[in-house]
C-alpha cells in the first residue's frame, strides 16, 4: 500500500531530484550559514524568480535562464561585497527586490503563464520532467567536485577569513567561487522546493545540525541526515495527503528542528 | 630548531607610512626584525599597532615605504608558509563553530598542503607534533567553543605551528585571558622562541607584562622607537612626553 507511490513514474523522478538536491543543500548550507550569509540563498532564489520570468517571456529554458541570472546576480553580490561601499545585507536587500520586482515586470509583459508560474513559486514534484532530474544531476555533480576540491580551504576561510588570507589561501578566488556554487545549489532546487522555499532547504537542516554541537564533518553528515529525511518523508506525505511538496517538506524540517531544538538541554541527545 | 644567525634581519622597513581616509597612521617607520628576535611592540590604543602587523602580514597594501620579508619585497613575497599568524582571537572567535580542536590546528596546515591536496600522514604527525607543545593533544576531539581562553588561544598557537613557520606574529594574545594562563602563555612562547628559535613579533597594549617577557621592545604611536632592552625603555617617559 505504502509502496504504491512507486507506480507513478513522476513520483520516481521527483524523488531522485529531491534526493540529489536533499545531499547538496546542506553541502552549500553550512558555509552559508556559519558565515552569516544565510540571508544569500534567500536573495539568489528571488533573482532566480527574475530568470524563469525572462525564460517564459521569450520561450528559452527557464531552468537556464534562471540559472545565468542567479550566477549573475551571485557575482555581482560578491563584488559589492568585496567594495565595502555598502552593508552585506544592504546589498542582499538591494538585489532581492531587485530581483523580485524585474519578475513581476517581466510577468507582467507576458500576461499569463500561471500555471507554470506557480509551480516554480512553490515547487511541485509532479512537473519534474526526465530533462530537470538531468539537469539537476550535472549540477549537483559540479557543486559536489567543486566542494571536494576546495573543501579544506572553504572551512579555514569559513572560521577565520584573515588567518586565512595571512596564510597564503587565494582568498578572493575561493569566495568567488563558493558563491558560484551556492548560485548552481538555489537554481537546482527550484523543481523541487520552489523558489520562495529554497532557502529553508538550505539553511534548516544545518541550523538543526548545528545544535548537536559535533565537529565540522560530523555536523554536516547530522545536516545530510535530516535534510534526505525531511525531504524524503516530506514528499510522502504530501503525495499521501495531496499537499504542497515544497511546503511539506519544509514543514518537516522546521518540526525535527523543533525536537532537536527542544532536547538540546537535556541528556536525550547524548547517546548521539 | 632552526640555525639562527641574529645579525640576519628576517624583517626589513624602510620609511614605512600608511594613511587611512587622510588620517595619517604610520609615520616613517624603520624597523629591522632579526632571526630568533622576541620583539614586542608597545603603544597606546589607536596607535598603529594593529595597522603596522595587518601591513606586515599584507592585508593591508595601500602603504608607502619600502618593506622586505625574508629579503624579498613584500610585494613580491610568496613564501607564506615562512610566517604564521595568532589573530586577537581567544576571545573573539565564534564559540559556536562546530570545529574541534584537532579540526581547527589542521586548517594551518592547509596552505602548506596546496589546493587540491588532502592532508597526509606527514601532516597528521605535524598536527599531533604542535598539540603536543601546546599541550593540547587530550583535548583534541574537544570542540573549540568549549575551551577556556587560555586554552583556546594554545589551540590558535598550535595552527600557527603546524605551517611550520620561521616568524609568528601575535596580535594581544592575552586579552581576556586570566593571570595563570598568561603565565603558562608566556612561557610557552619563549619555550618556542629559545628551544625552537622561532622569530616572535608580539603587540599589546600590556607594556608592564611585555617589558619583563621579550628581548626588544618598539614603541609606537605613529612614530616608531626602538629599545635593543626593555630595560632601556621607561614606560613613564613615553606617557608623559607629548613628543609622542
Amino acid at each position: 500500500m505504502l509502496l504504491s507511490i512507486f507506480q507513478y513514474d513522476f513520483i520516481i523522478r521527483g524523488l531522485i531530484a529531491g534526493l540529489i538536491v536533499a545531499i547538496i543543500a546542506p553541502l552549500i548550507g553550512i558555509f552559508l550559514v556559519l558565515r552569516k550569509y544565510s540571508l544569500i540563498a534567500d536573495t539568489l532564489s528571488h533573482v532566480s524568480l527574475a530568470g524563469i520570468a525572462f525564460g517564459l517571456l521569450f520561450g528559452l529554458n527557464p531552468a537556464l535562464t534562471a540559472l545565468g541570472t542567479t550566477v549573475l546576480a551571485a557575482l555581482g553580490i560578491e563584488k559589492l561585497r568585496n567594495s565595502k561601499k555598502l552593508y552585506s545585507d544592504a546589498a542582499l536587500a538591494l538585489y532581492l527586490s531587485g530581483g523580485l520586482a524585474l519578475a513581476i515586470v517581466l510577468l507582467s509583459l507576458a500576461h499569463g503563464f500561471n500555471t507554470s508560474l506557480f509551480n516554480y513559486l512553490f515547487g511541485s514534484i509532479v512537473t519534474v520532467t526526465i530533462s530537470n532530474v538531468y539537469e539537476i544531476a550535472v549540477l549537483a555533480l559540479i557543486v559536489m567536485a567543486t566542494l571536494l576540491l576546495f573543501f579544506k580551504e572553504l572551512v579555514f576561510i569559513t572560521f577565520d577569513e584573515e588567518a586565512a588570507q595571512v596564510s597564503g589561501l587565494p582568498l578572493k578566488f575561493l569566495n568567488l567561487v563558493f558563491i558560484i556554487l551556492a548560485a548552481f545549489t538555489v537554481s537546482l532546487a527550484i523543481p523541487i522546493v520552489g523558489v520562495l522555499l529554497i532557502a529553508a532547504l538550505i539553511v534548516i537542516p544545518v541550523v538543526t545540525a548545528l545544535q548537536l554541537k559535533k565537529g565540522f564533518r560530523q555536523t554536516i553528515l547530522y545536516a545530510e541526515i535530516f535534510s534526505i529525511f525531511s525531504v524524503v518523508a516530506g514528499m510522502f506525505l504530501s503525495f499521501y495527503f495531496n499537499l504542497s511538496t515544497g511546503g511539506t517538506i519544509v514543514l518537516t524540517m522546521l518540526f525535527i528542528f523543533l525536537i532537536v531544538f527542544s532536547n538540546r538541554r537535556q541528556r536525550l541527545l547524548h547517546w548521539f | 630548531m632552526l640555525k639562527l644567525n641574529h645579525h640576519h634581519n628576517i624583517v626589513e622597513i624602510k620609511k614605512l607610512s600608511f594613511a587611512y581616509k587622510s588620517q595619517l597612521i604610520l609615520n616613517q617607520i624603520s624597523l629591522n626584525i632579526h632571526q630568533g628576535d622576541y620583539l614586542g611592540i608597545v603603544g597606546p590604543n589607536g596607535a598603529g599597532k594593529t595597522t603596522l602587523l595587518k601591513v606586515l602580514l599584507r592585508l593591508l597594501t595601500s602603504f608607502q615605504g619600502q618593506i622586505k620579508l625574508f629579503g624579498v619585497d613584500i610585494k613580491d613575497f610568496k613564501d607564506y608558509s615562512k610566517i604564521s599568524y595568532v589573530p586577537q582571537q581567544a576571545t573573539n572567535f565564534d564559540t559556536n563553530f562546530p570545529a574541534t580542536v584537532r579540526e581547527v590546528v589542521s586548517m594551518g596546515r592547509y596552505a602548506r598542503r596546496g589546493l587540491f591536496h588532502r592532508l597526509d600522514s606527514q601532516d597528521f604527525k605535524i598536527i599531533d607534533n604542535s598539540l603536543e607543545q601546546v599541550k593540547m593533544r587530550e583535548y583534541q576531539q574537544e570542540l573549540i567553543g568549549n575551551l577556556s581562553g587560555g586554552q583556546a588561544q594554545r589551540v590558535f598557537i598550535a595552527r600557527a605551528l603546524v605551517s611550520q613557520p620561521e616568524l609568528i606574529f601575535l596580535d594581544e594574545p592575552t586579552t581576556g585571558i586570566d593571570q595563570a594562563s598568561q603565565d603558562d602563555f608566556y612561557k610557552l612562547l619563549k619555550n618556542l622562541n629559545q628551544n625552537m628559535g622561532l622569530s616572535l613579533v608580539l603587540v599589546s597594549h600590556d607594556t608592564a607584562r611585555l617589558t619583563r617577557e621579550v628581548m626588544h621592545i618598539a614603541y609606537l604611536d605613529k612614530f616608531l622607537t626602538y629599545y635593543n632592552s626593555p630595560n632601556d625603555f621607561s614606560t613613564e617617559r613615553h606617557f608623559s612626553d607629548n613628543k609622542y
